[in-house]
């Protein structure tokens, strides 16, 4: 029993002299958090939260609005609706998208090449 | 140093490599799943384009009977194609995110592919012999006047060079709001569940117009949103026990038993962390991103970025093994959050025995730890050691200081050339390891 006490009590001995090591040491995770901040000042306080999660919860999301489109298209009437110019990532505000615009998903028809 | 992987003594081969050879990779060639079936026999592939590539192994040859059997070709089809939800305006990709292998019941395999929304059943027949001698119909198909038929004969099967077919048995839709991360086969053969970033489902293989809800982590106000699932399986031998892995880092062991609905956990698997070793990355690089029972069912091991941990069922507070994968990272955690790196999302497997365990890492380095041994070992799947028989060598990174010859420094390595997908042969030393196009199949030297 007496050993158990003094064990602990070692061990608390070593513990505090670590963490002064530790200060005067930053982690290298937190030396690198501190490299982010700096880059990113306007970084969010909550880093897996929300905001990530919420980001992976709306992959593949694509903004096409059918309402919108017909709209334009009865504005513009005869006139051809303007297209987006070759380089865009994301199709939102003023721009109102065209089928032509959305990028065409086919299927693969080629066998794949672990096969060949 | 010979070379962890069940024993002392083992050295890794190289054996074959499958894929194109060229640099300029399309997207629909990047693989994303690779599983063997139960009995080693059949490796399945699965990729971006959303096809299936089937592997058999060749039997042993009467000539050279230490040699094991090569991989080829057995079968290949398109499983899933990309999607597009008008009503959430969303894209689907084709994409397969698993593959599980059903155990054999007959001569035909089954297995189950999935990609983000819809789980496949396909079923992959052999046919060696075909029916010839209608009465109705010509050897070319045409169809005879029944007039000018005269006598009658009874058609007879005759061998014809062996066909291997793929076709869908049975199509699981509608079922996921979210992205499907994981599928895992019931040990009763019936039933198995799927699971997306806030829910898991519990299917039965015949019925697709209905599955049940076994958990939902959805928050009520999206705001309060915390954490998501990650992976899950169902206990290799325990029908009503499975397991969940979460962005938190945490695991949470459910009895279906318990209840319908297992939102409450029967056991929770969390490795306290120390508040002052807390930083930005701490949440994000202990997301969970695999979780794998073993053979035996009384372990599992997860992954997260940096660690492969192993948990004793019996014991909820902490891993019972912790190996470092590449802690050579942790000082560069600030680029690979940039590059996006950070969230890539590493698998990891078991030996057959359970012995040893493997993973894969960035620069087409690929990990083992033999538990047993205390020993590990880092390979490389390169087409620079692609002579047949040729034994890895063993490689290093140099975390600091002089960099010995051989040894490569941490800036050097290539992110973009990443193993994230390994997979071991239930019963032998036989690997696969896929790169980002090409799969890598390593045995263990023979003598």
């Amino acid at each position: 029993m007496s050993d158990e006490i003094e064990d602990t009590k070692a061990a608390e001995e070593t513990t505090v002299d670590e963490k002064e090591v530790e200060d005067k040491v930053i982690s290298p995770e937190k030396a690198e958090e501190a490299k982010l901040k700096a880059r990113y000042p306007n970084l969010g306080h909550k880093p897996g939260g929300s905001d990530l999660l919420r980001k992976r919860l709306q992959k593949g999301q694509k903004y096409f609005d059918s309402g919108d489109y017909n709209m334009a298209k009865a504005k513009i009437k005869n006139k051809q609706l303007p297209t987006a110019a070759p380089e865009k990532t994301e199709i939102t505000g003023d721009h109102i998208p065209t089928p032509q615009d959305l990028p065409q998903r086919k299927p693969s028809l080629v066998a794949s090449k672990l096969a060949g | 140093m010979a070379g962890a992987g069940g024993g002392n003594d083992v050295q890794w081969c190289f054996s074959q490599v499958k894929g194109a050879i060229d640099d300029d990779v399309a997207e629909a060639d990047i693989i994303s799943t690779v599983e063997f079936n139960h009995s080693g026999e059949l490796l399945a592939t699965g990729d971006k384009g959303g096809r299936v590539v089937i592997f058999q192994q060749e039997p042993e040859s009467k000539n050279q009977p230490q040699c094991r059997g090569e991989y080829n070709v057995y079968s290949t089809f398109q499983s899933h194609e990309p999607e597009f939800d008008y009503l959430k305006s969303l894209e689907i990709e084709e994409k397969i995110n698993k593959i599980r292998w059903l155990p054999q019941k007959n001569a035909a395999q089954f297995l189950l592919s999935t990609n983000d929304k819809t789980i496949k059943l396909w079923k992959i027949s052999e046919r060696d012999k075909r029916p010839e001698g209608y009465n109705l119909k010509e050897e070319d198909g045409r169809y005879r006047d029944p007039n000018t038929v005269t006598t009658l004969r009874v058609p007879v099967f005759r061998p014809m060079d062996l066909m291997v077919e793929a076709s869908p048995r049975r199509v699981f839709a509608n079922a996921h709001t979210y992205h499907i991360n994981s599928i895992s086969v019931n040990s009763d053969c019936e039933t198995y569940l799927s699971a997306d970033d806030l829910r898991i489902n519990l299917w039965h293989l015949e019925i697709t117009d209905r599955s049940f809800n076994i958990v939902d982590i959805k928050p009520a106000n999206m705001e309060e949103l915390t954490e998501v699932i990650t992976a899950a399986e169902f206990h290799p031998n325990q029908c009503n026990t499975f397991v969940y892995s979460s962005s938190k880092g945490t695991i949470r062991l459910c009895d279906m038993r318990a209840s319908a609905l297992c939102d409450q956990h029967s056991k929770m698997f969390e490795e306290p962390e120390d508040p002052n070793n807390r930083s930005f990355f701490s949440e994000i690089i202990s997301s969970i991103s695999d979780v794998k029972f073993s053979h035996s069912g009384r372990y599992m091991m997860t992954r997260d970025y940096l660690s492969v941990k192993i948990w004793d069922l019996n014991m909820e507070t902490r891993p019972v093994e912790t190996y470092q994968v590449h802690e050579y990272l942790r000082s560069k955690l600030c680029s690979l959050y940039e590059n996006d790196c950070i969230f890539d999302k590493f698998e990891c497997c078991w030996n057959g025995n359970d012995s040893v365990v493997m993973t894969g890492s960035y620069n087409n380095f690929f990990r083992m730890f033999d538990r047993g041994y205390r020993q590990d070992v880092t390979l490389e799947a390169s087409r620079e050691n692609s002579k047949p028989r040729s034994v890895l060598k063993p490689r290093k990174v140099c975390t600091g200081g002089k960099r010995k010859k051989d040894e490569i420094s941490v800036d050097s390595l290539d992110f973009n050339k990443k193993i994230l997908h390994t997979a071991w042969h239930p019963l032998d030393n036989i690997i696969a390891v896929a790169t980002t196009n090409n799969l890598y199949i390593f045995q263990d030297k023979l003598n």
